[in-house]
């Protein structure tokens, strides 16, 4: 009773003034802007990004995959505005095409993650007691394994490739997730709102996907755009060792894989230009993300 | 409008409309709870009065199905209700028979919905109504509960500590409980507002001859809402009786206590004349 | 205004005068105290009454330079002829320990990890440089002055092992120990059971008679107010709307706010058919208008003279009120049959 009391009189608590006029809800734009000019930046960047994944290879200027047996290196020249790269094909054109499959690993594992670990997050806080404790320690001991050891080791048993190595991505993902999530997931659940709802005999499935979920969801998001951030990079990694995307598909890790030996030829701009993409949208990510996540726990 | 509201008596339980036999809880070696027994009629109004620790609001929670009995029975309108509901239509029924309300307004809505949307929700899981029909209710109900139609499209952000509380009390009547738990309910609010909320809810009472349980440590506040009284010390009952009487002629050491640490015009604190013989300086 | 037409004679130790501080919030200032003026004499329990947005804890912050960083404040403050608001360093820490503060919720207050020991005699040691012994020997004694019995054990606790009234006890003792001539207690027993609240007023009570302590008490409890202060005062939507002998203020209030606060609250003696509530809720200082009585929307005694610009304190019968009908409205104003039952709180 005693900390709801010190906690309610309103005025004397943290907020040292109690400002009651009604706010009008932030929608998606109004918090879009809350974070500031650098998140506008980083949402800009993401937003030119997923736009050419989507378009990328119905606007690259000539064949991401046609090789010029006689141009490798050449640099920028004609209409080919980054020259050429190891195998005589259309730098710009195979960093336009790649921008899918860049972004639609990340993407799936960024969703697969996401659910199984709110999903989990959830379960486990409505429950508490065992099954808490159940999930817990599995989200423990799956802690232990890194995110490429275990792609490596989907690539074994399943073949190279991009669906399985997000797969084992998402996995490795999942435990911080739901780490993170369960927290913010225990603390709404202990609320005398989620008790009143008890007391009306709302179901656990409604409690929790109705008022639950929907109340971290600003968790979620923030979530969300940073691991899209830690997930380029780690399937940029493992396509750069050849267990991701194959050749001679596009895909911006594997480009820089495939073009490093340019390097030290004093032909960087391949593989440079691959790296800079990557860069700049893990950039972005990071940001908006770090930004969200502020407003989330400041508008609580 | 407050006629449609009404609680009808069940000719069926005639009986009390809450009773609590036996009850006990403990949280391992702790015992809350101890063999605590109370019968409410219908259309009446019980205080449990206690301090922290007292165990009240346990009892409270048990009730309504938050806490499980470690020993003992409750039975509801008729239905015993000691063991946890089996399905949801249980679940449901149980929720329209007994509601509650709790003490701090600002945790005790969904901050992402209406007032509306509050009322709606339990309307829509207690009954398929149509939406008309609906809307219909939650204008009653927010007006029944002194909510002006700003206010009940408002978020709760928006709303004071009363405003919130009296959303509060709409959602836990759009369930038409027979009985109604106020668990501290006017605890945390300003004097001006508590007695605005403590007005509000006689003339509820009054209108839909619901019956009241308030789990309050407020003396002044029990005085004023309820007929009888239970006083709760450590988990045990030391008193009971009709609140006018217990009040005014508190017969157990630790109610005289009680009464006698309430400020009032004239009042001074005296130290040690308030300690219970043998008992430690323990707050 | 004249303050002291309600003080006793002497000059104050605690002398605040058009204290008027804005906050920003949101971007913008915020009024939150308007020209609020108290004075607390050497030994006097003043006692400081009102709801939420009232000002009250504001108030007692603002005297103890705790005011959150980007506050604009107006007016002065002074302690023992010094002002207050122009200290800074070693003359600042001084203040500090002339002027304790009690805080409602120790727990917030207290460094979890720290024994009690260390935070008790944490200003007896750094500040006034007394031998760790000595400071911890002086510790233990003030506890059993607070009727904590083993003080040299309970110096080795950690606040966890303490209960919430056993903890704010540790706190008197410790603002005590630096032999403050000024106490600031901002409800401090608002979050405890009625029982050791009454207990710990009354070592408060104790003690502060037996030190010949100030003392500024913050509650928003009339009743409590006037058990252990000699003066009150009442503050509304950041003003001081009436002072008062606290022996008076229940039964010949001269403001109408006053009088509405004493009548909305239920009696443990009797049932009342109907609580006498005053309509809409407390106002916070920025949302009061400008240029009238801010309790004027919910005054049942409100004229068309309360609404032509705010009205100062008036001395009357040895107390002040801030009602522009103070003296017509004289001895009218208990018990308050003020009509009820609002819907905007």
């Amino acid at each position: 009773m005693s900390e709801l009391m010190s906690r309610a009189r309103a005025g004397d608590a943290a907020p040292l003034v109690t400002v009651r006029e009604p706010r009008a809800r932030r929608g998606a734009v109004g918090l879009l802007r809350a974070t500031g000019a650098a998140g506008l930046a980083s949402a800009v960047v993401i937003a030119i990004a997923t736009v050419i994944a989507v378009i990328g290879p119905l606007i690259a200027p000539f064949s991401p995959t046609l090789v010029h047996p006689s141009l490798p290196w050449v640099g920028p020249t004609g209409g080919h505005l980054l020259g050429f790269d190891v195998e005589g094909r259309d730098v710009l054109s195979r960093l336009l095409a790649g921008a899918t499959s860049s972004m639609l690993g990340p993407l799936a594992v960024v969703i697969g993650s996401l659910l199984a670990g709110t999903l989990l997050a959830v379960i486990a806080a409505w429950r508490r007691g065992l099954v808490d404790a159940v999930i817990s320690s599995g989200l423990d001991i799956l802690f232990a394994f890194p995110g490429i050891l275990l792609a490596v080791l989907a690539a074994a048993v399943f073949g190279a490739g991009l669906p399985a190595a997000s797969i084992a991505l998402a996995i490795a993902y999942m435990p911080y997730v739901a780490r993170v999530l369960r927290g913010a997931a225990l603390k709404e659940r202990s609320q005398p709102y989620v008790a009143a709802l008890e007391v009306q005999g709302a179901s656990a499935t409604t409690i929790c996907l109705r008022h639950i979920v929907p109340n971290i969801m600003p968790l979620i998001v923030a979530q969300a755009t940073i691991l899209f951030g830690y997930a380029m990079v780690d399937l940029a990694a493992i396509s750069f060792i050849g267990l991701g995307v194959q050749p001679p598909a596009p895909n911006w890790g594997f480009m820089i894989s495939e073009n490093q030996v340019g390097i030290p030829q004093h032909y960087p701009l391949p593989a440079l230009s691959a790296g800079a993409c990557i860069v700049a949208v893990v950039i972005a990510f990071n940001v908006l993300g770090e930004r969200l996540f502020e407003q989330a726990q400041a508008s609580r | 409008m407050a006629e449609a509201i009404a609680v009808q008596p069940d000719a069926a339980t005639a009986g009390p409309v809450l009773e609590v036999a036996g009850l006990r809880k403990e949280f391992g070696e702790l015992v809350a709870v101890d063999d605590v027994s109370f019968s409410v009629p219908q259309a009446t109004s019980l205080a449990i009065v206690g301090e922290s620790g007292s165990g009240k609001t346990t009892i409270a929670r048990m009730i309504v199905g938050l806490e499980r009995p470690t020993a003992g029975t409750i039975t509801a309108c008729g239905a015993d209700r000691s063991a946890p509901a089996r399905s949801a239509r249980d679940r449901r029924r149980r929720g329209s028979e007994v509601q509650i309300v709790f003490q701090d307004p600002y945790t005790s809505l969904d901050p992402r919905q209406t007032a509306e949307a509050t009322v709606d929700e339990v309307l829509r899981l207690h009954h398929g109504w149509p939406r008309d029909r609906r809307r219909a209710r939650i204008a009653e109900l927010t007006e029944l509960v002194g909510l002006d139609g700003r206010q009940a499209r408002a978020l709760p952000r928006a709303l004071s500590g009363g405003q919130r509380q009296r959303v509060a009390i709409a959602r836990a009547l759009a369930a038409e409980p027979r009985v109604l738990i106020l668990d501290e309910s006017v605890a945390a609010l300003d004097v001006s507002i508590q007695a605005q909320v403590l007005n509000l809810l006689a003339d509820i009472r009054d209108s839909t001859g619901v019956t009241y349980v308030l789990i309050s440590h407020d003396l002044a506040v029990v005085r004023q809402l309820t007929d009888d009284v239970i006083v709760l010390h450590r988990g045990v009952v030391v008193e009971r009786g009709a609140t006018a009487s217990v009040l005014d002629d508190p017969q157990h050491e630790y109610t005289k206590r009680l009464r006698a640490s309430v400020p009032r015009p004239g009042w001074r604190p005296r130290r040690g004349a308030l300690l219970g013989a043998g008992e430690e300086a323990s707050g | 205004m004249d303050q002291s037409a309600a003080a006793p004679p002497g000059a104050p130790l605690l002398l605040v005068e058009g204290l008027t501080v804005r906050l920003p919030v949101e971007g913008a200032q915020r009024a939150v105290l308007r020209d609020v003026g108290l004075s607390i004499s050497p030994g006097e329990a003043v006692g400081l009454v009102g709801e939420s947005g009232s000002g009250k804890s504001m108030t007692a912050r603002a005297i103890d330079r705790l005011l959150p960083r980007g506050a604009q404040v107006a007016g002065t403050i002074s302690y023992d002829g010094t002002d207050v608001m122009s200290l800074s360093g070693a003359a600042m820490r001084r203040y500090r320990n002339q002027v304790a503060m009690i805080f409602q919720d120790p727990r917030a207050h207290v460094n979890p990890v720290r024994r009690v020991g260390d935070f008790m005699t944490e200003a007896l040691r750094t500040n006034l440089g007394v031998q760790p012994a000595e400071a911890a020997t002086r510790a233990a004694d003030m506890l059993g002055q607070v009727g904590i019995a083993d003080g040299r054990r309970r110096l080795r606790q950690y606040p966890h092992e303490l209960s919430g009234g056993m903890l704010q006890r540790v706190m008197i003792a410790t603002a005590l120990l630096t032999e403050p001539k000024l106490l600031l207690a901002d409800e401090p027993t608002t979050a405890l059971d009625v029982t050791t609240q009454a207990e710990v007023m009354a070592i408060l009570d104790d003690l502060r008679r037996e030190f010949g302590l100030a003392m500024l008490f913050i509650t928003h409890d009339l009743e409590l107010a006037a058990a252990i202060c000699d003066r009150t005062a009442v503050m509304y939507a950041g003003q001081i709307v009436e002072v008062r002998q606290s022996a008076l203020l229940h039964d010949d209030p001269l403001h109408p706010y006053t009088a509405a606060l004493a009548a909305a609250r239920p009696d443990i003696a009797q049932t009342a058919p109907r609580l006498a509530a005053i309509p809409g809720r407390p106002l916070s200082a920025f949302e009061a208008p400008e240029e009238e009585c801010a309790f004027a929307p919910r005054c049942p005694h409100v004229r068309d003279i309360c609404r032509a610009e705010t009205p100062e304190l008036v001395g009357l019968n040895g107390g002040l009120s801030r009602c522009a009908r103070a003296i017509e409205l004289r001895g009218q104003l208990t018990p308050a049959h003020a009509p009820d039952g609002g819907s905007d709180g």
